[in-house]
């Protein structure tokens, strides 16, 4: 049986690890090499590292980042932030990601998302979608929370995967940072809309929301701040998990 | 991926290009596991290496149609047929059977018998992440948690090999060992299983002549 997997999230800015409150007020968290490698040591089941400035696939310094990353790590990297295009992603599996997220750019263009998974592979091919709560529902949030497009976030998850991606990395505008929980009625409404593995992300505070998040239908949920903080380890979340009965590998 | 130097010197393994594999990731496992990975040049190289690799990431149809232009099927048959070392990963390893539902009409190399078809049942698809893997009568493979990234497997064992399983909505073929362990044909990414697939690499190294431990 396939098991729930636990990710923790890298945000990258100049070959540091950063992170904020909503996507804002960003502070330093440590080197991405040495964390990759705790975190893997720790029980990690993939990596996400995204780029948190606009332009990541083209950057030589982030790709560089990602390669040494790689060179440590013996589990699978997904790398986003930035990807606009075939070359872009193109660019960043050659640097060592396994899995490549695209948010703003397949918004603007969702053929996009077809000529990924042609070309890759719908495995290959993670759709990054950023979901802001409204009267109604949830609105797609693009560059990086500055800009509500006004699309119904659960559609564009539909559409999405109708065009190919694999999987959805779905962060919650409204929790992301916060430590108030995951969003889980955007979980139930992401995973009963689509067949994919769906990703929880955006305000984790520990154990009890992870699980929360599983039962609501998430494949994996992703984490920066509890870990970065130290505040518990990977290690402990799955032996913690175990215990509620969720299959984790240990 | 150039050749390194010292101790892991001598165990060349040939990574076939097959045109959208997680090529840094398969030669990083290897690498990390004690081998000196290359990209193979041609056809010729591959049936001359000592080690040859088939990655392979995307679909079942893009990766036949490379290994046609680039000449390749029935070097990889005639290796395998000959028993020399082959280690063949996700749709490198569908490309062995005879065919796929996710390319009808396009014919494998055709060394494993029957066809490669998409998950069913109540799952998801793609299933991504780490699957309980079990190995009961191989020699190389073990018990344990490998990561998959798939959205169609195998079934049927071929006759006479030892396979591992899992389980995604029944049970499939997790991977293949065939002709003492020369061929090792994983539906999973041993290059992302952590220490588990680490220390596969290495017992497949070491069983076709490359003790890299």
């Amino acid at each position: 049986m396939l098991t729930k997997r636990i990710i923790p999230c890298l945000d990258v800015g100049a070959g540091r690890v950063v992170k904020g409150v909503r996507f804002q007020n960003l502070r330093d968290a440590g080197d991405p090499v040495q964390l990759a490698a705790e975190y893997e040591r720790q029980g990690a089941d993939e990596l996400v590292i995204l780029h948190v400035c606009a332009d990541g696939a083209n950057d030589a310094a982030h790709r560089e980042t990602i390669r040494r990353v790689r060179a440590e790590m013996s589990i699978s990297l997904t790398a986003g932030g930035g990807v606009r295009s075939i070359d872009d992603v193109q660019a960043l599996l050659e640097a060592g990601a396994d899995k490549v997220s695209v948010n703003t750019a397949a918004v603007r263009r969702p053929g996009l998302i077809d000529e990924l998974a042609a070309r890759f592979g719908r495995q290959c091919m993670v759709l990054a979608v950023d979901a802001a709560r409204t009267i109604r529902g949830w609105e797609v949030v693009t560059d990086s929370g500055r800009t509500r497009t006004g699309i119904d976030a659960v559609e564009w998850m539909r559409e999405a995967v109708e065009l190919g991606a694999g999987e959805i990395l779905l962060t919650s505008w409204d929790r992301d940072g916060t430590k108030a929980g995951y969003d889980l009625e955007l979980l139930r409404a992401a995973a009963g809309a689509v067949n994919v593995p769906v990703i929880a992300s955006g305000g984790a505070a520990g154990v009890g929301d992870m699980a929360e998040a599983i039962a609501a239908g998430a494949d994996a949920v992703l984490a920066a701040s509890i870990f970065h903080d130290g505040q518990t380890t990977v290690g402990d979340v799955k032996k913690q998990l175990a215990n509620l009965g969720v299959e984790v590998r240990q | 991926m150039t050749p390194g130097n010292g101790a892991a010197q001598g165990f060349d393994v040939a990574i076939i290009e097959t045109g959208t594999a997680n090529l840094a990731s398969v030669a990083n496992g290897l690498r990390r596991a004690g081998a000196v990975p290359r990209l193979a040049c041609d056809a010729d190289d591959v049936a001359r290496a000592d080690r040859v690799v088939l990655p392979g990431v995307g679909s079942f149809g893009a990766a036949m149609q490379r290994l046609h232009d680039d000449g390749m099927v029935e070097t990889i048959r005639d290796r395998v047929c000959g028993g020399r070392p082959l280690l063949a990963v996700c749709v490198g390893m569908q490309v062995l059977a005879a065919s796929s539902e996710e390319a009808p009409g396009c014919p494998g190399i055709g060394i494993i018998e029957g066809a490669v078809t998409r998950f069913a049942g109540a799952v998801r698809v793609p299933q991504i992440g780490w699957n309980r893997v079990r190995a009961d009568g191989c020699a190389l493979l073990a018990d344990g948690h490998a990561y998959f990234a798939n959205s169609y497997r195998l079934i049927e064992a071929p006759a006479g090999a030892a396979i591992a399983t899992a389980e995604h909505g029944g049970r499939f073929i997790a991977a293949i060992e065939m002709a003492g362990g020369a061929l090792l044909a994983c539906q999973f990414h041993p290059e992302l299983s952590g220490a588990w697939g680490l220390a596969l690499l290495r017992r497949w190294l070491s069983a076709n002549g490359g003790a890299a431990c």
